[in-house]
């Protein structure tokens, strides 16, 4: 019971305590606050600046959830073609790869000439750079259908699409939902990337313009705000995984037990 | 009288990169319908490979196979198989996992959603029958090794197969529990009277459970002796004991280290 309480205000205890360390760095050393502002000035910063630092978060927000969204559909449906046949995986491969590994800050250059400054890019780079682990773990759940068990289905007449709906598509959840999670603070890296290159919203813009400004604090006030962003849309999907594959969490554990 | 499962100089080669595996050459095997037959062999003597054989999941290159009169040409659909892993699905309470042929299969396939109150009753039925009465709306993850290797045996069961075809499904228990199980599979063989081909590395229980023992050579796999086992049904787990039984465990091991050799 104890150290179940403990454990479950770890997450709390060490977020406070790195904000405690850094606070006390930074006045120990007398760090100069435009190298790296210590956090109460970067709070200070948010309390000062609350207003346009809430509607660039929203922008940055939407526009990594739209471009997610994308990625998620995308991601799917690709995934099930390339886990569907060995030939289409075989052949998609490298080229998903190339393209996967292509800085998406070089993209996003074409996108504002295709689409202008603005909304559009940031959703099409959080996009481009969030649905790659989608369609490989996907893949990866229709791919690894142990050989056995589709034995038995074939043996009684199953086809490929019988086997692919009552054991393909359900087994690949807890992998599709494991992605989800990396993707979606992907998302956030794609969308800040695309803003501070061309934008006139977004936590990322307003990070560029509070540098240009050398206001440090309101830089340091973004990145943060970025974070929270990004931890809390991650505990939104890791609380519907467990809600949805919950079985795949109990499975292995008694598998290890 | 002809013969319910009917293989006729089978051999069968897989092509791989590093040049073709000779896994069969020339077996021959036939069972009658009701037998409870048992293949035993050293490792890698193509065990595996007949049960895709007579399932229809592998045409064999050389060869006839015939099940019932009919020649095996693609799946038969009147096989139930069990393996070593019992390849549950984690997802569904185990009445589902013994349900799933039924989802696949004609005539059930397109019965199932109308009827599902009386699959359902079936499926709870043959679950009591080997112990698990009460656990059909458990998970597989609550359910002991042992415990799962039941309800595979009842998911290669639930659509009334003819031929049960078993892959070493006990090599993966602990002794006592393989012991259980050797008498849930002899009950339920004496209750339903399907016919069976277990493919197995232990002798002891090819010994207690099968009418006829298979023995075939390494790689490539042929047929090298059978040995009928005329102990009186319905035998008793003591029967293990008999100095008669250990004496034919011995005989077969010796002819198994010796074509092991060869």
């Amino acid at each position: 019971m104890n150290t179940n309480t403990i454990e479950r205000l770890s997450p709390w205890l060490f977020t406070v305590a790195m904000f405690l360390i850094w606070e006390a760095v930074c006045r120990g050393f007398k760090v100069d606050p435009f190298i790296l502002p210590a956090p109460s000035q970067i709070f200070m910063a948010m309390g000062q600046y609350w207003w346009p630092l809430a509607k660039n978060s929203f922008v940055t927000l939407w526009t990594t959830l739209a471009g997610f969204a994308l990625a998620v559909v995308f991601g799917i449906v690709l995934g099930l073609v390339v886990g569907w046949s060995r030939t289409i995986y075989r052949g998609l491969y490298p080229v998903m790869i190339g393209f996967n590994s292509v800085p998406k800050v070089a993209v996003v250059p074409i996108l504002v000439i295709w689409f202008g400054i603005g909304e559009i890019p940031a959703i099409l780079t959080a996009f481009l750079i969030s649905f790659f682990p989608i369609v490989v773990n996907v893949a990866t759940g229709l791919s690894t259908i142990e050989p056995e068990l589709e034995d038995v289905l074939r043996a009684l007449g199953a086809k490929k699409l019988d086997i692919m709906l009552k054991i393909g598509i359900p087994r690949t959840q807890p992998y599709l939902f494991g992605a989800l999670k990396v993707a979606i603070t992907l998302a956030f890296v794609g969308t800040v990337v695309s803003e501070t290159i061309a934008a006139n919203a977004g936590l990322g813009f307003l990070m560029v313009q509070a540098g240009s400004n050398f206001q440090m604090p309101l830089v340091f006030a973004g990145l943060l705000l970025l974070a929270a962003e990004g931890i809390i849309m991650y505990v939104i999907f890791a609380y519907i995984e467990s809600y949805f594959v919950g079985w795949a969490f109990r499975s292995s554990m008694s598998a290890a037990a | 009288m002809t013969a319910f499962v009917d293989i006729k100089d089978v051999s069968l080669t897989y092509k791989g990169a590093a040049g073709g595996v000779h896994a069969l050459d020339g077996l021959d095997l036939s069972l009658q319908k009701g037998e409870f037959a048992a293949v035993v062999g050293p490792s890698g003597c193509g065990k595996s490979s007949l049960m895709k054989l007579v399932t229809g999941l592998l045409p064999p290159d050389r060869g006839s196979i015939e099940i019932d009169g009919t020649a095996v040409r693609g799946p038969v659909k009147m096989a139930g198989m069990a393996f070593q892993n019992p390849n549950l699905l984690p997802w569904r309470r185990v009445i589902d996992n013994v349900l799933l042929p039924l989802e696949i299969v004609e005539p059930h396939r397109s019965r199932f959603r109308a009827e599902k109150a009386r699959y359902r009753e079936e499926a709870r039925a043959l679950l009591a029958t080997v112990g698990l009465d009460g656990f059909g709306d458990r998970y597989p993850w609550e359910l002991s090794g042992g415990m799962q290797q039941r309800v595979s045996l009842c998911r290669a069961l639930i659509h009334h197969p003819a031929l049960l075809m078993l892959d070493e499904p006990f090599a993966a228990l602990d002794a006592f529990t393989r012991e259980e199980l050797w008498c849930v599979l002899r009950d339920l063989w004496q209750k339903i009277g399907f016919t069976v081909i277990l493919v197995t590395h232990d002798l002891r229980e090819a010994t207690f459970l099968a009418d006829k023992i298979h023995v075939m050579s390494a790689r490539p796999g042929r047929l090298v002796m059978t040995r009928p086992i005329d102990f009186p049904r319905p035998r008793p787990i003591e029967l293990c004991f008999d100095p008669a039984f250990t004496d034919i465990v011995h005989a077969l091991r010796a002819k198994i280290g010796e074509v092991r050799k060869a």
